[in-house]
C-alpha cells in the first residue's frame, strides 16, 4: 500500500519547513467594526487548508486580503517571505473563486475559461487545450457555447471553478465553492478538488459552512469566531481533541457537561450534580479542586447497555427518553437522574425488530476515562 | 376577453395615435396644393357616395415625392440631418458615457442627488433653455466676454449660426437621453466581476475595457437611438443656434409648411422622414428586446 508508506504530510510540525502564507497579528477593521482580530498563522505549501466558522467571522474578508482586495488595517502578510500588501492583485499568483461566481455575463462559459489564460498571452492551440482540459474536469464540455444564464446553479458554480483553476495558481483561494451543488455531485467535486491538488501541488484555502467538508478535504481546519483563530488543527485533532467548547461544539454532534473539578493522581474527578456519581476522565492541562471543567464526549463514544457494564470507571443508570433510528446508526437520548440529557450512539448491526432497549427503559450509559475531552471554563 | 383587451389597449393607441394622423399625412402628401382651406385638393365629398370615392383616389398622384426627387435642396437637407444627428450622438456619446460611469463610482448616498441633477434641466422649458444659448455663445455673448477677459482671445469667436452652435445645443439638449440608459446598464454592474477580472490577470483599465464596456453596450445603443432618432428631425435647435447656415430637414419641413403653405410636399417631406427613421426605430427596439432576453 503506497498510503501507508508515504510520509506523512505535516509540514506545520517541521520547524524548518517555511510557510507558503504568514498571517502576522493581522487587523482588519471596517469603520470601527473589526472583521479580521489580531490574526496570525501560518499556511503551508500543498496544503488544503479549510476555514470554517459562523456566516460574518471573517472567513471572506481573510481570503479578500490574501487575494489583494482588502488590505489589512494591521499587521502584515508575506507570500513566500515577501509582503504582499504593494503586490496588485492581478500581479499576485493568487487565484479566487468568487462566493457569488462571478462569472461574466456576456462571455460564453468557453470564453470565461479563457479569459484568464488569455490574459498571460495564451493562444491558439495552447489555449484551447487548457480550455478543453478545464471543460473536461468540470464536465461542462457540453455547455461551452453557452452564456452563464443559460446554465444551472451548479454549471454556474462548475464554471467559476474551471476559470479560477485554468491558471494553475500558486495559491487557489475557494470561499464557499460547493454550496450549491448537490450532494452526489459535491462529494465527486470534493474528490475531483484533492485529486487537483495531488497533481498541480497547488495550496488551496477553501472556506465552507459544510464541516464535513471540511473534514473531508481538508488538510488542517481553521476554526474562527468573530475575526480570531479558535483552534487550527487536523481534523482528526479538530474533532477528537477540541480546544474550546466553541470549537467542541461546532463540529459534529457533543455532549458537553458542566461540573467542578478534582484531581485524584491521574486521572480528574468531575462532580456534575445531584445524584449521579462523579465522572473519571484524563487531561493534560492541570486542573485545581473546584475548577468549574465542560466534559465533552461525541455521542458515538458513549455506549448505552441494559446490564451494568463492570469494566468501566463511568457508568450511569438513566432513562431512554428518545430514540432516533438514523438507519446504520441509532442515537438515544438518555436522561440523568440530576436532569441532563446524554446522547449515545450505536451501530445499528442488528436488525430493527431484534432491539432491545426501547422507549422508557431504564438503561446504562458507560465510557472509557479517555473518551471525553476537558476543557477550562 | 379580459386579454383581448390588454392587447387591444396598446394597439388602440397605436391606431389613434400614430396610424391614424399617418395615413391623413400621408394622404395630403398625395394631393395637389390649392388656395383653398385647407390648402390642398382634392377633399373626400362623402355626399356623393361611391362615385366620389373613385373620382377622389383617381386625383391622388406622386407628384410631390417626385419633386423632391428632382430638387437637390432636399436629398442634401436629409443627408445634413443625418450627418448632424449621427456626429451630435458620437458627441452626446463621448461626454455622457464618463458622466454615467462617474455617477456610478460616486457613492452610495450621492447617487439620487447626481441623478436628480441629470434630470432637473426637464423642469425648464425646452425652449427658454435653447435661447439662453443665444445668450452664451453670441459674439457679445457669455462664453466670448469670459474668454476675452481671461485674455484667451482678442476677437470674438463666431459660434452662433454656424453648425458648432447646432452641435452644442444638441449635446446639451439630448444628454440626458443618453446618460440615464447608460448609468442604468452601469449601475447593475456587479463589482465583483471587476475584481474577477482583475484577479485574472486584468489592470483597471483592460478590466474596463473587457468587462465595463461590453456589459454598458445595452445602455449605448438605446442611449443612442434615443439622441439619433430625435436628432435627425430637430427643428427648434438649428433654426434658433444654426442660423441660415445649418440645412437640417426639420427646417426645410418648417418652410414649406408655413411660409410656402405648400402642405402637400411638406407632407412628402414627413413621410420620407419617417421612412428614414423606421430603420433606426426597429434597430432600437430589437436591442431594446436582446437585452431584456439576456437578462431574463
Ligand atoms: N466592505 C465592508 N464594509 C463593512 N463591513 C464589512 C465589509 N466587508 C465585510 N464586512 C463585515 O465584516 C464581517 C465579516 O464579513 P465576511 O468576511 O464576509 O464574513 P464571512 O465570509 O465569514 O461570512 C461581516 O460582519 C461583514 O458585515
Ligand atoms: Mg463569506
Amino acid at each position: 500500500m503506497t498510503e501507508a508508506l508515504r510520509p506523512v504530510f505535516a509540514p506545520w510540525n517541521d520547524p524548518d519547513e517555511k510557510p507558503l502564507i504568514q498571517f502576522k497579528n493581522v487587523t482588519k477593521r471596517f469603520g470601527d467594526f473589526t472583521a479580521i482580530d489580531d490574526l496570525t498563522i501560518d499556511i503551508f505549501e500543498r496544503e488544503f487548508f479549510a476555514l470554517l466558522g459562523p456566516s460574518g467571522c471573517g472567513k471572506t474578508t481573510l481570503m479578500r486580503m490574501l487575494a489583494g482586495f482588502e488590505t489589512p488595517t494591521e499587521g502584515t502578510i508575506l507570500l513566500s517571505g515577501q509582503d504582499i500588501a504593494p503586490i496588485q492583485p492581478n500581479k499576485r499568483a493568487v487565484n479566487m473563486m468568487f462566493q457569488s461566481y462571478a462569472l461574466f455575463p456576456h462571455l460564453s462559459v468557453w470564453e470565461n475559461i479563457a479569459f484568464g489564460l488569455k490574459r498571460e498571452g495564451m493562444k491558439g492551440d495552447a489555449l484551447n487545450s487548457r480550455v478543453d482540459e478545464m471543460l473536461r474536469l468540470t464536465r461542462l464540455e457540453r455547455f461551452a457555447k453557452r452564456k452563464p444564464h443559460q446554465i444551472s446553479g451548479g454549471q454556474r458554480q462548475r464554471v467559476a471553478l474551471a476559470r479560477s483553476l485554468a491558471k494553475a495558481p500558486k495559491l487557489l483561494l475557494l470561499d464557499e465553492p460547493l454550496g450549491a451543488l448537490d450532494k452526489k455531485l459535491r462529494q465527486d467535486t470534493q474528490f475531483e478538488l484533492m485529486d487537483i491538488q495531488e497533481k498541480t501541488g497547488t495550496t488551496f484555502v477553501i472556506v465552507t459552512h459544510d464541516q464535513e467538508e471540511a473534514m473531508t478535504v481538508a488538510s488542517r481546519i481553521a476554526v474562527m469566531d468573530e475575526g480570531r483563530m479558535i483552534q487550527v488543527d487536523t481534523p482528526a485533532r479538530i474533532y477528537e481533541a477540541p480546544n474550546t467548547v466553541y470549537v467542541a461544539d461546532f463540529i459534529g454532534d457533543v455532549n458537553i457537561i458542566e461540573g467542578r473539578a478534582t484531581p485524584s493522581g491521574e486521572h480528574v474527578q468531575i462532580a456534575w450534580g445531584e445524584g449521579v456519581s462523579d465522572i473519571t476522565g484524563t487531561t493534560d492541562t492541570s486542573f485545581e479542586k473546584g475548577d468549574k471543567v465542560h466534559f465533552a464526549i461525541r455521542p458515538e463514544k458513549v455506549s448505552v447497555n441494559v446490564e451494568k457494564p463492570d469494566d468501566t470507571p463511568n457508568a450511569f443508570q438513566g432513562k431512554v427518553l428518545d430514540i432516533a433510528y438514523l438507519g446504520n446508526l441509532s442515537t438515544y437520548h438518555v436522561e440523568m437522574p440530576n436532569g441532563q440529557i446524554i446522547k449515545a450512539q450505536s451501530a445499528n448491526t442488528r436488525r430493527l425488530s431484534r432491539r432491545a432497549i426501547t422507549w422508557d427503559d431504564t438503561v446504562w450509559i458507560s465510557f472509557t476515562a479517555t473518551a471525553g475531552v476537558l476543557l477550562k471554563g | 376577453m379580459r386579454r383581448f383587451a390588454l392587447i387591444a389597449i396598446p394597439y388602440f393607441w397605436l391606431l389613434a395615435l400614430f396610424l391614424v394622423p399617418f395615413a391623413i399625412v400621408f394622404k395630403i402628401s398625395l394631393s395637389d396644393i390649392a388656395l383653398s382651406i385647407p390648402p390642398y385638393l382634392p377633399q373626400l365629398d362623402l355626399a356623393k357616395g361611391w362615385e366620389g370615392f373613385t373620382k377622389f383616389l383617381g386625383a391622388l398622384d406622386f407628384e410631390n415625392f417626385e419633386f423632391l426627387m428632382m430638387d437637390d435642396l432636399y436629398y442634401k437637407a436629409y443627408l445634413s440631418s443625418l450627418k448632424i444627428a449621427a456626429v451630435s450622438t458620437f458627441f452626446t456619446l463621448l461626454i455622457g458615457y464618463p458622466i454615467a460611469y462617474a455617477m456610478t463610482r460616486a457613492s452610495e448616498e450621492w447617487r439620487p442627488t447626481l441623478l436628480m441633477l441629470v434630470i432637473l434641466p426637464f423642469w425648464t422649458s425646452f425652449l427658454i433653455r435653447v435661447y439662453a444659448w443665444i445668450g452664451i455663445l453670441g459674439q457679445e455673448g457669455f462664453l466670448n466676454q469670459t474668454l476675452m477677459f481671461l485674455g484667451l482671445t482678442s476677437e470674438p469667436l463666431i459660434i452662433l449660426n454656424t453648425p458648432i452652435a447646432v452641435y452644442i445645443g444638441i449635446v446639451y439638449t439630448y444628454l440626458p437621453f443618453m446618460i440615464l440608459p447608460i448609468y442604468s446598464a452601469l449601475e447593475k454592474l456587479d463589482d465583483s466581476l471587476l475584481e474577477a477580472a482583475e484577479d485574472l490577470g486584468c489592470s483597471r483599465i483592460k478590466a474596463f475595457w473587457l468587462v465595463t464596456f461590453p456589459l454598458s453596450r445595452g445602455g449605448i445603443i438605446a442611449g443612442c437611438f434615443l439622441v439619433f432618432i430625435p436628432t435627425l428631425g430637430e427643428f427648434v435647435i438649428p433654426s434658433l443656434l444654426g442660423g441660415s447656415n445649418t440645412l437640417m430637414i426639420g427646417k426645410v419641413l418648417w418652410d414649406e409648411f408655413f411660409s410656402n403653405r405648400d402642405w402637400p410636399l411638406a407632407s412628402a417631406v414627413a413621410v420620407i422622414l419617417l421612412l428614414i427613421l423606421i430603420i433606426p426605430i426597429i434597430l432600437f427596439q430589437r436591442n431594446e428586446q436582446k437585452q431584456r432576453e439576456s437578462e431574463g
